[in-house]
């Protein structure tokens, strides 16, 4: 067992884990924090996504002890607000979600590239989005939904 | 029974409730559940895909620290229990049902030997390197070839790897064909590919000692199938069992089937004592949950030189794997009874075999049956108005069944008799508003062009979508001594967003304020008896139902209001949070001392079809053989539509499943039976990279007569004509060299090797 | 990762260079791009100077699988890899980069062209690590051309080709490279595709001449994904359109 400390959601936290284990397994049952989701735990599907330092990552590829120092942000830290940040309440809107099981990822991953490019348009948004893997919607709305959230992120317009 | 006006939620689009739980990482989904005391389950499965099982040795994994137990076949009983069918249950097919786990012969690979109990999955997955297997391989059969020239067959009481054989009879087909100006007589390929939602299959599953009850977490499409073939293997009565259903990651007609799993890990609690957990890994998800679609078909034509369509004859295989799976029939029955489709064909012998197989058994994948039996009557067309010279679209008007002739009957399907007809329609209205939609008569000027290197095609095609599953469904209507409505139901969420749709239909019934309603469904303790989620069912089943409750409920209502109020119960009326009458009023809340009650069933034994068309603008780049999509549109009649939001997402993302097993999605297997398309990186699904332009237009033209909605079972159809389509329009984009694709996947590959054999057979000309 | 995932390899010691300092860095001067082994794909993606440094290494990097890899997957972790479908790889050996290599005995630099050996097998040592790859430097008038072919973007490409070239006063083609990924148990140049181009204008019919000896010039594995006869015509028509864009 390693000790590591890092900062998930803006508050430190120390785990005991084992050096195998997974950084998403680690959020999930060390952490408790169930929103991000484990679609295929070998680095394609993305639900997994968050985002360490800053960068949308694939949380299946890292191991826990990877993350030692860093400050990771998962679904649930996107906002400690209750109501939904604009990005959510944009997937809402075009109903850019069915099951809901790849969504964390989905959220994560555009938050993540708006934040870093509010100016994207939607030849970024797919090339971005096509690391994740959604079965239910066709990703024409979460597309949309993306490219609706882009004010909220200081977008200049188009 | 009806549905007032006074609140409009259906036909409106309704933002999801579940939405706000998804979005922010909340919602409750199997593997986020643990149990106090909970142990973990890994299983050990078949590395061969046909052999005889001598033994299982696990004495080095039980050493292994923190390794409880490994449970095999013989700690299951005299007899291992098997799975039954839930669908098409005939008794013939009893010697091919799968046992919970492999016993004498291994069948597939990947099919259940042994579960390991240990004190964490990883600690299990150790243990199970340390299991010694020893099979006696056999022979492994993997396509129709090897299961006709049989050097092994699967069930040696049964003799033979041809399982059983679905006819689909209308008219005179014989005589059709004697009098038929053409008959085309063609072969065609479905690959075997499956329904692959994100969420992997899992449960926890929790046996109380002392009391001798069971409750399993993880509950989907149908719970209290399931509740009763788990509760009759392990030997319980049913009321023991209480099967609870959480978040769902996705169905599409795979998940929430009877799997082995199913059985095995509420077992495993029994025997160790302790909950367990499992949650399947994606490889193991594409070795186990069904696969579906993997058929090959001869089939015949007869037409007059007019286009109009005389007969169909033919005959399926169906490639259904290793063992009948609890609907593995439903998919080959459909390739015969619904080849007609939407066209009016008066004369019909089609057949389907059903072949047994060292893959992985198969089960239902989103409109089973139809996206392959589609693939082949719109190319069957195509062939013939190229043969006749006529127009494929005008041969298509031709033939499309007349809204006058509804309601218009199928062939009917034996031995598992079943009749039906098509309810209602404007079949050449949608056609044609399709066509204008699309524009396709400005469009028409690229057929067959070749433009900056790119061959470009464009097709269109019709389809029907079966839906509403009988017999019954429960809904239960509980108005809360708070005022508060809650909806209890039989139908199951698999992601279509259930909960906001039933919500709709409460609110509109009750006349009730959308906040003030809570809908439970899915678990067995909610309703009586409940059927769940397939078939596109849930809106018009448990939707009807609750119309019927709602009914009773309010009459339930203005019974206490009149004795509250001092007046007859037909002065009063219900406005949503209180009932009024002359001069008085009371609140809802606090009407009753207790809640208020009422059950009701809706019954059903016609299926609705839903009806559309599809049109598509592909272009084929002749150096790599890939087809870019550049304009896909769907019309599709819905009859009534509840939430336009949620069903219009349903329509665009069944059409890009479709896209995906059109060029994508395929299960491979090597001539060992291996199947080497084990991760997501070799099983490759559409990604938002892939097919940017997608439309679809939701009609509300023909109700459907068989409920009192007016719904049709929707969701399905987008995938339905897909292979077809846009088979039609590569071969349309390669006229030139009479390009005729008859097999699926388009891949760049194919696509590629189809141009060079054209080109080739045109120069040796 | 996904190796151990699928419990396809048990390593009993991992070593994470997170902690290792200085080989992040992008340095560019008049001798060429030196990449150390732990610039990311979105740290090349990110450095303006490069499209002018070497935009051929800028192209490949794009089409680096996804957004969340591109923002860990390293250049050493590919290099060390040796996927043979790899864009890296690919550019490293097109380019006659050099890999530096340290040791416990210290450093020593090998040509990238002998240090892929095979698929998934270079000649790294076990107690060896890459620290940087230096790639020669790139004259601004060099033509150049990529193209790869993936069943979706991101997926490593059925065959894909860097190519590049100088051009004499005479418009005339000067020491061709034409480097193939993906067709190949590794990386490698086509040296008589090269050939078939040295020297002559590249109009049509140098490339066809050139697209035709690399089609004939690589062995291509058969898989799930494509047969090698695809693949070798695939070659063909990377190729031509590669060198279509250098000539454009």
């Amino acid at each position: 067992m390693m000790k590591i400390e890092f900062e998930v959601n803006g508050k430190p936290v120390s785990v005991d884990v084992d050096p195998r284990l997974s950084l998403a397994d680690c959020l999930r049952s060390e952490l408790g924090l169930t929103g991000t989701h484990l679609g295929c735990e070998h680095g394609v599907c993305g639900a997994c996504t968050v985002i360490v330092n800053g960068a949308a990552v694939r949380s299946c590829l890292m191991l826990a002890v990877q993350a030692s120092g860093d400050s990771v942000v998962t679904v649930e830290g996107l906002s400690n607000d209750e109501a939904l940040t604009p990005l959510q309440a944009s997937f809402r809107k075009h109903h850019a979600l069915q099951c809901g099981f790849c969504t964390p990822g989905m959220v994560t991953t555009a938050h993540a590239l708006l934040t870093h490019e509010p100016d994207c348009d939607e030849d970024r948004v797919r090339d971005v989005l096509s690391g994740n893997i959604c079965r239910c919607t066709g990703y024409v709305p979460i597309v949309e939904a993306v490219l609706d959230a882009r004010a909220a992120y200081g977008s200049k317009g188009e | 029974m009806s549905v007032r006006p006074a609140n409009s939620f259906i036909g409106s689009p309704i933002e999801r409730v579940e939405d706000l739980r998804f979005l922010r990482g909340r919602g409750t989904y199997v593997s986020d559940l643990n149990r106090p005391n909970q142990l973990h389950a890994v299983l050990l499965r078949s590395p061969e895909a046909h052999g005889r099982l001598r033994g299982i040795d696990c004495t080095r994994a039980l050493a292994l620290p923190g390794v409880h137990a490994v449970i095999k076949a013989s700690d299951l009983g005299a007899r291992v229990p098997h799975i039954p069918l839930r669908l098409q249950p005939l008794p013939q097919l009893e010697p091919f049902h799968q046992p919970m786990l492999a016993f004498d012969k291994v069948r597939y690979v990947g099919e259940p030997l042994a579960v390991v109990i240990a004190d964490s999955a990883g600690i299990a997955e150790d243990a199970l390197e340390l299991i010694d297997v020893s099979i006696d391989p056999l022979p492994a059969i993997t396509d129709k070839s090897s299961a006709d020239a049989a050097a092994a067959v699967l069930f040696e009481s049964h003799g033979s790897n041809r399982a059983m054989v679905w006819t689909a009879t209308r008219g005179d087909a014989d005589a059709a064909f004697a009098s038929a100006d053409l008959v085309l007589k063609e072969s065609f390929r479905v690959q075997r590919h499956a329904a692959m939602f994100m969420e992997p299959r899992g449960f926890v599953a929790e046996w109380d000692v002392e009391s001798e009850r069971l409750t399993v977490w993880g509950a989907a499409k149908v719970a209290w199938t399931n509740r009763r073939i788990l509760a009759t293997a392990m030997e319980i009565p049913e009321t023991s069992v209480e099967m609870i259903e959480v978040d769902v990651g996705g169905g599409f007609g795979s998940r929430g089937e009877f799997y082995p799993e199913d059985y095995l890990i509420p077992a495993a609690s029994r025997i160790v004592g302790r909950p367990i957990k499992w949650t399947e890994d994606r490889r193991e998800h594409l070795m186990c949950a069904n696969h579906a679609r993997d058929i090959e078909c001869d089939v015949e034509m007869a037409v007059a030189k007019d286009g109009r369509i005389l007969g169909l004859r033919g005959m399926a295989y169906a490639d259904i794997g290793a063992y009948f799976r609890t609907n593995g029939s439903v998919g080959p029955r459909n390739v015969a009874q619904f080849m007609s489709g939407p066209y009016k064909i008066e004369n019909i012998h089609l057949q389907t075999t059903q072949l047994t197989t060292n893959k992985t058994p198969s089960g239902t994948y989103r409109g089973p049956g139809r996206f392959e039996t589609d693939f082949i009557r719109e190319r069957m067309i195509d062939l013939a108005a190229k043969k006749l010279g006529i127009d494929g679209v005008a041969m298509r008007r031709l033939n499309l069944v007349a809204d006058a002739d509804m309601p218009y009957p199928l062939a009917s399907i034996t031995p598992y008799d079943s009749s039906t007809e098509l309810d209602s329609g404007d079949y050449h209205h949608v056609f044609d508003l399709c066509l204008e939609k699309f524009g396709w008569n400005e469009k028409s000027a690229l057929q067959g062009k070749l433009i900056d290197g790119r061959y470009h095609g464009l097709s269109v095609g019709s389809f029907i979508e079966g839906g509403a599953a009988g017999p019954k469904e429960d809904a239960r209507l509980v108005l809360e001594t708070d005022g508060s409505l809650t909806v209890y139901l039989g139908s199951s969420a698999v992601g279509q967003g259930l909960q906001t749709i039933m919500t709709q239909i409460a609110a509109d019934a009750m006349e009730f304020p959308f906040e003030r309603i809570r809908v439970l469904h899915g678990s067995t303790s909610h309703v009586t008896e409940g059927f769940g989620s397939y078939h596109s069912r849930s809106t018009v089943m448990g939707g009807s139902a609750i119309l019927l409750a709602a009914d009773k409920l309010k009459a339930m209502i203005r019974e206490s209001a009149a004795s509250k109020l001092g007046c007859a119960a037909s002065e009063v009326q219900i406005d949503g949070e209180t009932v009024v009458t002359k001069g008085a009023s009371h609140p809802l809340a606090g009407l009753a001392d207790k809640p208020l009650e009422a059950e009701a069933t809706f019954f059903n034994k016609k299926y609705t079809y839903a009806y559309g068309t599809q049109a598509a603008h592909v272009s084929v780049d002749p150096g790599t053989g890939h087809v870019q999509v550049h304009d896909y549109l769907s019309v599709e009649d819905v009859g009534r539509m509840i939430n336009p939001l949620t069903l219009h997402g349903q329509a665009i993302g069944g059409i890009v499943q479709g896209l995906g097993g059109t060029f994508l999605e395929h299960l491979i297997y090597d001539e060992h039976g291996q199947l080497l398309t084990g991760s997501l990186a070799d099983y490759l699904m559409p990604t938002a990279s892939d097919f940017p332009v997608i439309r679809s237009i939701t009609l509300e033209l023909k109700p459907s007569p068989n409920n009192p909605l007016g719904a049709k079972g929707a969701g399905e159809g987008g995938i339905i004509p897909v292979g077809g389509i846009i088979a039609n329009a590569v071969a349309n984009a390669l006229s030139h060299l009479d390009v005729q694709p008859m097999e699926l996947p388009l891949s760049p590959p194919r696509v590629w090797r189809l141009i060079r054999d054209a080109q080739e057979a045109k120069r040796s000309m | 990762m996904p190796i151990l995932a699928f419990r396809l390899a048990a390593p009993e010691m991992l070593v994470d260079l997170k902690y290792v300092e200085g080989l992040d860095r992008i340095a560019i001067d008049k001798d060429g791009v030196t990449l150390g082994a732990k610039v990311r794909w979105c740290d090349i993606e990110a450095d303006e100077r490069l499209a002018t440094a070497h935009p051929l290494l800028a192209e490949a990097i794009r089409h680096v699988a996804h957004y969340q890899i591109r923002n860990r997957g390293t250049v050493g972790g590919s290099l060390a890899h040796a996927d043979p479908a790899a864009e890296m790889p690919g550019i490293a050996v097109t380019c006659d980069a050099v890999l530096t290599l340290a040791g416990p005995t210290g450093e020593r630099q090998v040509a990238a062209a002998g240090f892929f050996e095979g698929a998934l097998q270079t000649s790294l040592a076990a107690d060896e690590l890459i620290t940087q790859v230096h790639l020669p430097a790139w004259p601004a008038a060099r033509r150049w051309g990529f193209r790869e072919f993936a069943r979706r973007r991101g997926d490593f490409a059925l065959a894909g080709i860097a190519a590049f070239y100088d051009v004499d006063p005479r418009g005339r083609a000067v020491d061709p490279h034409i480097g193939v990924i993906g067709a190949s148990d590794r990386p490698r140049r086509l040296a008589r595709a090269e050939a078939a181009l040295s020297g002559k204008v590249v109009d049509s019919a140098s490339i066809a001449e050139a697209a035709a000896a690399a089609s004939a010039e690589v062995d291509p594995p058969s898989d799930i994904h494509a047969p090698a006869d695809y693949r070798r015509a695939l070659v063909a028509t990377m190729v031509e359109r590669a060198l279509a864009h250098a000539a454009r």
